[in-house]
């Protein structure tokens, strides 16, 4: 019986939940569609889930802080047409370390209203949203940009090039999630990170600086952003002005999948990987599967409902429950 | 067979296993009708869990419920409730934003037609209930508005909404004062009298043996024995409760005082104190008394850095000090141990070792890594030395007992090797056994040569661990005494604002 089965091993299935899930999506697929399971469909969905992946291990540590990050998508529009644009005007050596700036900058006001001024972080990003699509609608006049000589500049090695023959996107992907993994697991970052979000008063009594924690979280986030920028700015090699609409509710939703409480205080990266591989094979095995493309919303929100609920369930070790 | 005979509620052979943990191991309990029934023991016994089976917000792997003499099954409070047995949480659960009259009736508003609450009926049931627990206020208040002591009786008038057979208290005078506990008691009195069975479960001795008849006694999950309260004595109890009798009496050793570690002059923060000033010096336990309200944990927040004072120095070690975070203060060698353990002192979900070596986590590392070696020294250490009682360090902080929960975040802040030391309330919502053990920590720490604080609003507690008493009310310092010549009505008169007539 399931219920017996979660009370028995609870918080096993609640940590393996999600791997089995994916290990059972990716079966169903390959028995229902004999493109999914080649080198070429594989290694192509996995690149094209790194943009959303990269920025997803910066969400995940800011919800681990006990916040939330919603501004990711229009910054990710933001960074991308700047980068893009400027790569043109004042080559790429200077474009990428100004735009990294810029988007650090952006981080930091999210950092500074949510952190120093203990503002709610759904109000402060959610502002944060508009007004970067602004901005980029105000420097971009409207105009879509893009890079006129897109073969000879070494700006397309981010996005479309390869390393021993795993394209680059993937590398910087997964380099990425190990290195956040450590940072998470093994320093003391990590640790102070997971008490903020637990008990912040608790923290503060701990002398945990929480506001600094709170701040760098967003730093790291924006910080992802820009990394994603320059993935996606390099393979399209030209950005449209609301390229990364949207892309807030994907990179959530793959946190949420990979069993990050929104609560805070718990998380982990390496889940945070699986909840998106999983959301990038779920739309790539619906379309094999010739759905039309807006299936995979409603197959994405039945999935991240289902995975929170046996994740919940687990916890309180029954299915239903009147009490916490 | 008359119905007094019949047992109002059993519990027999009730087993309750958590992973890793046996927390109830076969308990036998029963309350008659009309009978007030204590049940005793240290935190992490498994009083609260026995509890929590019988309210049905866990199942028991093993043992039956019988009501009435029948057997049932409870798979929740509503559930509970129907049957008849209500439980008064430690902790109040009341909608603060909405009326005592909704809280009582809360899930079960009397409706009319169309499902609309009928509002009449609701403030006229709900006023009988509170006349007859002789409250002062009309159902139709906001509870956020009602004392500690008056939300206290919207809780124990919900249990009045049904016919109860069996209500069960859980440390009901944790927040109230002498005064509010004598209605406490007649309500129970009156409830006993009504043939209601009632369970009441306390800390305090002098409490049990005023109410009770019989008093069951569990230790570390299991059935210890049931004594009848006429028959027996304190001491009896306590041995049955923590297998040893108790060591009350102070520390007499002559106490040998280093430098003054800590001196606060004229510190100020309106209107929360104003004008304090004191010293602590190594070797001495410096106890603060005095009602609740009264300023001690605020001085304590801002020596510790939480809060900018207006005005006023600190020395710590003779050197003027400026505090102006947590970090600061830390730094300093002042380590706080703050009120409330649930809120202030532990990351809940976060395991026993990470929540003790938080303060000092930047430090203990092997290159830019968390040194796994360095952080299970200092809890193995400190779990030894102050016994904490856990399967590993890996065990989730929350999950533990309020005795063992206090005791990790001693370790903390002692792991801190602090120059000057301020507990606050210590042993709130502690047993017996592990307040001695606490008392006598703090007395082995002041003879270690820490320069210790202790504020408390028990007596016997200040007078048993302090070797100087610095009395408030209002925000100020209204007197001190050294321990020899302290007396309990000066010390009262003092913390009531009531000036000493004697010259100093």
């Amino acid at each position: 019986m399931l219920i017996d089965r979660l009370k028995a091993g609870g918080p096993a299935i609640a940590k393996q939940g999600i791997l089995v899930a994916f290990i059972l999506f990716m079966i169903v697929f390959s028995v229902m569609s004999d493109r999914f399971m080649t080198t070429g469909n594989v290694m192509s969905v996995f690149r094209q889930a790194t943009i959303i992946g990269v920025i997803a291990l910066g969400v995940t540590i800011v919800v681990i802080g006990g916040n939330l990050d919603l501004s990711v998508g229009s910054m990710l529009s933001f960074a991308t047409v700047l980068v893009v644009d400027l790569h043109d005007k004042i080559g790429p050596e200077l474009a990428i370390p100004v735009m990294v700036l810029a988007t650090l900058c952006l981080g930091a006001i999210n950092g500074f209203l949510i952190g120093i001024l203990r503002l709610n972080s759904l109000i402060v990003t959610l502002g944060m949203l508009s007004v970067i699509q602004g901005l980029v609608l105000i420097y971009s006049g409207g105009q879509n940009v893009d890079i006129a000589n897109q073969t000879d500049t070494w700006f397309r090695f981010f996005g479309r090039g390869a390393i021993f023959g795993v394209a680059t996107p993937i590398i910087i992907f997964l380099g990425l999630a190990l290195v956040f993994h450590v940072i998470m697991t093994r320093m003391p970052f990590g640790r102070r990170v997971i008490a903020v979000g637990g008990n912040p008063t608790a923290s503060v009594f701990s002398g945990v600086p929480r506001s600094r924690v709170v701040f760098m979280t967003y730093l790291i986030s924006a910080l992802c952003v820009a990394v994603a920028a320059m993935i996606l700015g390099s393979r399209v090699m030209g950005s449209q002005n609301n390229v990364g609409q949207g892309y807030e509710l994907q990179v959530l939703a793959a946190v949420i999948l990979g069993g990050t409480s929104l609560l805070g205080g718990s998380g982990s990266i390496l889940r945070t990987v699986l909840g998106v591989l999983m959301l990038a094979f779920i739309q790539n095995g619906l379309i094999l599967m010739g759905q039309p493309y807006y299936t995979q919303w409603l197959v994405t929100w039945a999935v991240i409902i289902i995975a929170v609920w046996l994740d919940v369930a687990a916890k309180r070790g029954r299915l239903f429950s009147p009490i916490a | 067979m008359t119905d007094t005979n019949t047992p109002a509620l059993q519990l027999q052979g009730i087993v309750k296993t958590f992973p890793g943990v046996r927390a109830l191991d076969g308990v036998d309990f029963d309350v008659r009708p009309g009978e007030v029934h204590a049940l005793l023991g240290e935190n992490g016994a498994g009083k609260s869990t026995l509890m929590k089976v019988l309210a049905g917000m866990y199942q028991p792997n093993e043992g039956r419920i019988l009501i009435g003499g029948q057997p049932v099954q409870i798979s929740n409070p509503i559930e509970a409730k129907a049957q008849g047995v209500v439980l008064i949480h430690q902790e109040l659960s009341l909608v603060p934003e909405m009326s005592a009259a909704e809280n009582i009736y809360l899930g079960e508003l009397p409706r009319k037609g169309m499902g609309r609450v009928n509002w009449k009926e609701l403030y006229a049931r709900s006023n009988a209930i509170l006349e007859r627990l002789k409250c002062r206020f009309r159902a139709e208040v906001t509870v956020a508005n009602l004392s500690i002591a008056n939300q206290q009786m919207v809780e124990i008038a919900r249990a009045l909404t049904v016919d109860a057979r069996v209500v069960v208290f859980d440390e009901p005078t944790a927040s109230l004062t002498d005064a509010e506990k004598v209605v406490l008691f007649d309500i129970i009195n009156d409830l006993k009298s009504q043939g209601v069975g009632i369970v009441y479960i306390s800390h305090r001795m002098d409490e049990i043996f005023t109410l009770s008849d019989r008093i069951t006694v569990l230790r570390d999950g299991q059935y210890r024995g049931t004594l009848t309260t006429a028959e027996t004595d304190e001491d009896a109890v306590t041995r049955l409760m923590i297998g040893r009798s108790l060591d009350l009496s102070r520390n007499e050793a002559a106490p040998d005082f280093g430098k003054t570690m800590l001196e606060v002059r004229n510190l100020s923060c309106a209107p929360l104190f104003e004008d304090v000033s004191f010293t602590v010096r190594e070797g001495e336990v410096v106890g603060f008394y005095g009602l609740v309200g009264a300023g001690r944990t605020e001085i304590a927040e801002t020596l510790f850095g939480l809060r900018t004072p207006d005005s006023g120095q600190v020395f710590i070690d003779g050197q003027e000090v400026t505090i102006a975070s947590a970090q600061d203060a830390i730094g300093l060698g002042i380590s706080l141990v703050p009120e409330n353990r649930k809120e202030q002192g532990l990351v809940l979900q976060m395991n026993c070792r990470d929540n003790m070596t938080l303060p000092q986590v930047h430090n203990l590392r092997a290159g830019p890594f968390l040194s796994n070696g360095a952080e299970l020294a200092i809890f193995d250490k400190y779990r030894d030395k102050l016994e904490i009682k856990t399967p590993s360090w890996k065990q989730t902080a929350g999950v533990l007992s309020g005795g063992n929960q206090q005791k990790i975040v001693i370790g903390k802040w002692l792991s801190m090797q602090p120059r000057v030391l301020i507990v606050d309330e210590p042993t709130r919502g502690i047993d017996v056994g592990s307040k001695s053990e606490i008392h006598q920590l703090l007395r082995d720490l002041a003879s270690q040569g820490y320069a210790v604080i202790v504020i408390s609003s028990e007596m016997p507690e200040v007078l048993r661990v302090s070797d100087r008493i610095v009395a408030m009310y209002h925000g100020r310092v209204m007197r001190e005494f050294e321990i020899d010549d302290v007396t309990e009505d000066s010390l009262v008169q003092a913390i009531s604002g009531i000036k000493a007539s004697e010259p100093a």
